[in-house]
C-alpha cells in the first residue's frame, strides 16, 4: 500500500488517455514513466517472474545442456558432446517414432480442422444455440486418459459396441487398437473426438467477428451458402484459422496420454510416438541425456513448423478492416 | 465428417420452409451430437452392468444385470475375494484419496496461478516501467516452448528439491504462472477504460488498492473463465503427475485410472469396474461444467484469439 500511495495519481494528456482506451499502444509507456510504478511492478511481477525463470526459462536452458551430457539421474552429468545427437540420427526407433508422430499429426489435424470448421459453420449459420455449443464441448472435459479408456472399451475387438455394430452391418471385426495399420488412425480419431468441440468453439468465436451484414448483402445479390463460405467466411476467418492451426499442431505433436493408456506404443512400435519414446528413454532406461536430445529435436521441429505455418498462412495479417 | 462441403452449400437460415439443405444440415448436426454424447451413455451403461452380463450381451443398450459392483470395486469397498469373483483385479485402489489429491492439486494450481498471473498481467497492462515490453515479449516467447521440453529438467529440479511424490511437487511448475494466463488477463486489463482507474486514484486510493478493489472484481468474468479452464487442464493432466508421483500419497485420479486400466485380471479386463472408475474420475468436471456451462461456452471466444 505504501509503495503505491507514495506515487502521485497518474494523469495522462487527454489524447493519450483516449488512445489507451481504444487501442493501447506500447511505445507510449516510455514517455510517461513514473518511478513509483517500477517498484510496484517489481512486487506485482515477483511471483510470476519466479515461476517463469525457475520453471520455464531455466529448464529450457538446462534441457539443452543435458542433451550434451550422459545424465542418468543417479550420477552427475558428464559432458559427452554430440554423442546423443549422433546416436539419435542412427537410431531407427527414433526415426520410426518421428514418422509415426507425423502420421498421427497429419490425420489428427486434418480431420479435426475440417470437422471443427464444419461444426463452427453449422453453429453459426444454422443455430446459435448455446446448449448445442455446450454439448459439443463436453468431451473436452474428459482427460485424455478417460477418453482413451472409453474408446478402448467401445472399440474392443470382442465386446466393444463399435465392433458389435460393425458385425451387425455384416462386416468383419476390426482390431482397431491391436492392428499396426489401424492403431494410429484410431488414436488420431479418439483425440479428434475429445478436442474437436474446443477447436470448433475457437473457430466459432472467429466467425462471430464477421459482420452479419456481409452475409445479408451477399444473399441479396443471390449468392449461395457455398459461395458465401468460400468468398466471405474462409477469407475472413483465415487469421483465426491460422492461429488455431498453429496451436493444435503444436498440441498434437505432443500426443502421449491417449497412446499410453490404449496401446502403450504397440503393436511392434506402431504407435511409439516421439513423446512416448522420450518418456521411456528417460524413465524406463534412465537415459536423461538421450531423452533431452530428442526433446531438443522435437523443439526444433515444432519451432520450424510454427515459423513455416506462420509464414504460409500469413497469420499476422487480417482481412477484416 | 467429410460432409462440410455438403452442409455448407445448403444451410439457409433465412428460409422458413424446411428445404433439403436445411434437413441435411440438421441431420449432420444430430449425428455430431450423437457421436459426442453416446460414449458418455456407454460409460454409465457399462458401469452399471456386471462383467459376466457384459460378456453375454455386449450389444444390449441397457445395463446388463443392473449392479453397483463396478462402483464398489472402483472405490475399494469390496473385499479382494469378492472383487476377483466379480472379474476385478482385487488390488485395492483408494479412489477417495486420489479424488482428494486431484482436488487439492487443481485448487492449489488454479488459485495461485490465476492470482499471480493477474498481478503480473496488471503490471504489464497498467503500470509503466522500464523494459516492460521486452519482459512481456520474453513471457510470450514462453508460449512457444512445448511442455515436453521443460518436463525432464523440471523433474530433475523437483527431485533435487526433494518434492518427488509430493502434491506440492505436482503443483509447483504451473503454480506461479503460465504465459497463457498472463497474456489472457493482460488483454482484459488493457481494455478497461483508463477513467475507471483514474477516478479511484483521485479519490486517494493507492494503485494496490485500485487493483484489488476495483480492477480485479471487474475482471471476475475472465477470471472465472480462466479459472474453469485452468481447473479442467490441471485436473486432466497426466504426464507430469505420472512422472512425479510414486505412491498413494500423491497419486491423482488420472494416474490412478491409468493404473486401474493396467491391472488386468486373468479373466480379462474388468470393464464394469473400469467404466465406474472412469465415471468417478470424469464426474467432477462434468458437474463443474454443469454449473458454468453458459459462461464458459460464451467466453471461450475470449481465449486470447482476439
Amino acid at each position: 500500500m505504501t509503495i503505491a500511495s507514495s506515487s502521485p495519481p497518474s494523469r495522462l494528456p487527454p489524447g493519450a488517455a483516449e488512445g489507451a482506451r481504444t487501442r493501447p499502444s506500447t511505445n507510449r509507456a516510455k514517455a510517461s514513466e513514473k518511478p513509483g510504478d517500477g517498484r510496484l511492478a517489481a512486487v506485482f511481477l515477483a511471483p510470476a517472474m519466479l515461476g517463469f525463470l525457475v520453471f520455464l526459462l531455466w529448464p529450457t536452458l538446462r534441457g539443452i545442456y543435458l542433451s550434451f551430457t550422459d545424465f542418468n539421474l543417479l550420477t552427475p552429468a558428464e559432458w559427452v558432446g554430440l554423442d546423443n545427437y549422433v546416436r539419435m540420427v542412427n537410431d531407427p526407433i527414433f526415426w520410426n517414432s518421428l514418422w509415426v508422430t507425423v502420421e498421427y499429426v497429419i490425420l489428427n489435424i486434418g480431420v479435426q480442422t475440417v470437422a471443427a470448421l464444419a461444426i463452427a459453420v453449422l453453429l453459426q449459420r444454422l443455430t446459435q444455440s448455446s446448449v448445442l455449443r455446450g454439448i459439443v464441448l463436453a468431451p473436452y472435459l474428459m482427460s485424455n486418459v478417460v477418453a482413451g479408456i472409453v474408446w478402448l472399451w467401445i472399440l474392443d475387438t470382442q465386446l466393444g459396441i463399435g465392433n458389435e455394430i460393425i458385425v451387425g452391418l455384416g462386416f468383419d471385426r476390426i482390431p482397431f487398437l491391436a492392428d499396426e495399420t489401424w492403431a494410429i488412425p484410431t488414436i488420431a480419431m479418439i483425440n479428434v473426438w475429445r478436442h474437436v468441440g474446443y477447436t470448433a468453439l475457437l473457430l466459432f468465436a472467429g466467425l462471430m467477428a464477421i459482420p452479419n451484414d456481409m452475409y445479408e448483402a451477399a444473399k441479396v445479390d443471390g449468392a449461395s451458402e457455398w459461395r458465401m463460405f468460400w468468398r466471405i467466411t474462409m477469407p475472413l476467418l483465415r487469421p483465426v484459422l491460422a492461429v488455431v492451426l498453429i496451436m493444435t499442431v503444436i498440441g498434437s505433436f505432443q500426443v502421449f496420454d491417449t497412446v499410453a493408456v490404449t496401446t502403450d506404443g504397440g503393436p511392434a512400435n506402431a504407435t511409439n510416438v516421439l513423446q512416448l519414446y522420450i518418456y521411456d528413454s528417460a524413465f524406463g532406461r534412465f537415459q536423461f541425456g538421450y531423452a533431452s536430445a530428442m526433446s531438443v529435436a522435437l523443439l526444433v521441429v515444432l519451432s520450424a513448423i510454427t515459423i513455416l505455418q506462420y509464414r504460409l498462412t500469413r497469420a499476422g495479417q487480417t482481412d477484416l478492416g | 465428417m467429410a460432409a462440410v462441403a455438403e452442409t455448407t452449400t445448403t444451410v439457409r437460415p433465412a428460409r422458413r420452409r424446411p428445404s433439403f439443405g436445411r434437413v441435411a444440415a440438421w441431420t449432420v448436426m444430430v449425428a455430431i451430437v450423437l457421436i459426442t454424447l453416446v460414449p458418455f451413455y456407454w460409460i454409465l451403461r457399462t458401469a452399471l452392468s456386471s462383467n459376466p452380463g457384459l460378456n453375454a450381451q455386449p450389444a444390449d443398450p441397457l445395463p446388463v444385470d443392473l449392479t453397483l459392483g463396478g462402483f464398489e470395486r472402483a472405490l475399494g469397498l469390496q473385499s479382494t475375494e469378492e472383487a476377483v469373483a466379480q472379474g476385478g483385479a482385487g488390488g485395492g485402489l483408494k479412489f477417495w484419496r486420489y479424488l482428494l489429491n486431484s482436488v487439492l492439486v487443481s485448487t492449489l494450481i488454479t488459485t495461485c496461478q490465476i492470482f499471480f498471473s493477474a498481478m503480473a498481467a496488471y503490471a504489464f497492462a497498467r503500470l509503466r516501467w522500464r523494459g516492460r515490453d521486452t519482459v512481456f515479449a520474453l513471457f510470450l516467447a514462453g508460449l512457444m516452448v512445448p511442455t515436453i521440453f521443460t518436463l525432464l529438467p523440471n523433474f530433475v529440479l523437483i527431485k533435487e528439491l526433494g518434492l518427488v511424490d509430493n502434491l506440492l511437487g505436482i503443483a509447483l511448475p504451473t503454480m506461479f504462472m503460465t504465459p497463457f494466463a498472463v497474456f489472457f488477463l493482460r488483454q482484459f486489463f488493457m481494455n478497461v477504460p483508463k477513467e475507471v482507474e483514474e477516478a479511484a486514484l483521485l479519490d486517494g486510493a493507492g494503485k494496490v488498492r485500485v487493483f484489488f478493489r476495483v480492477l480485479l472484481p471487474m475482471a471476475s468474468t475472465p477470471v472465472m473463465t480462466l479459472a474453469v479452464l485452468t481447473y479442467i487442464t490441471s485436473w486432466n493432466d497426466y504426464f507430469w503427475p505420472l512422472m512425479v508421483s510414486y505412491s498413494d500419497s500423491s497419486r491423482v485420479l488420472t494416474v490412478a485410472l491409468a493404473m486401474f486400466r493396467a491391472q488386468t485380471p486373468q479373466s480379462g479386463i474388468d470393464w464394469s469396474g473400469l467404466m465406474a472408475a472412469t465415471l468417478i474420475a470424469a464426474l467432477p468436471m462434468l458437474v463443474l461444467f454443469g454449473f458454468f456451462a453458459r459462461r464458459i461456452v460464451s467466453s471461450i471466444s475470449f481465449t486470447g484469439l482476439k
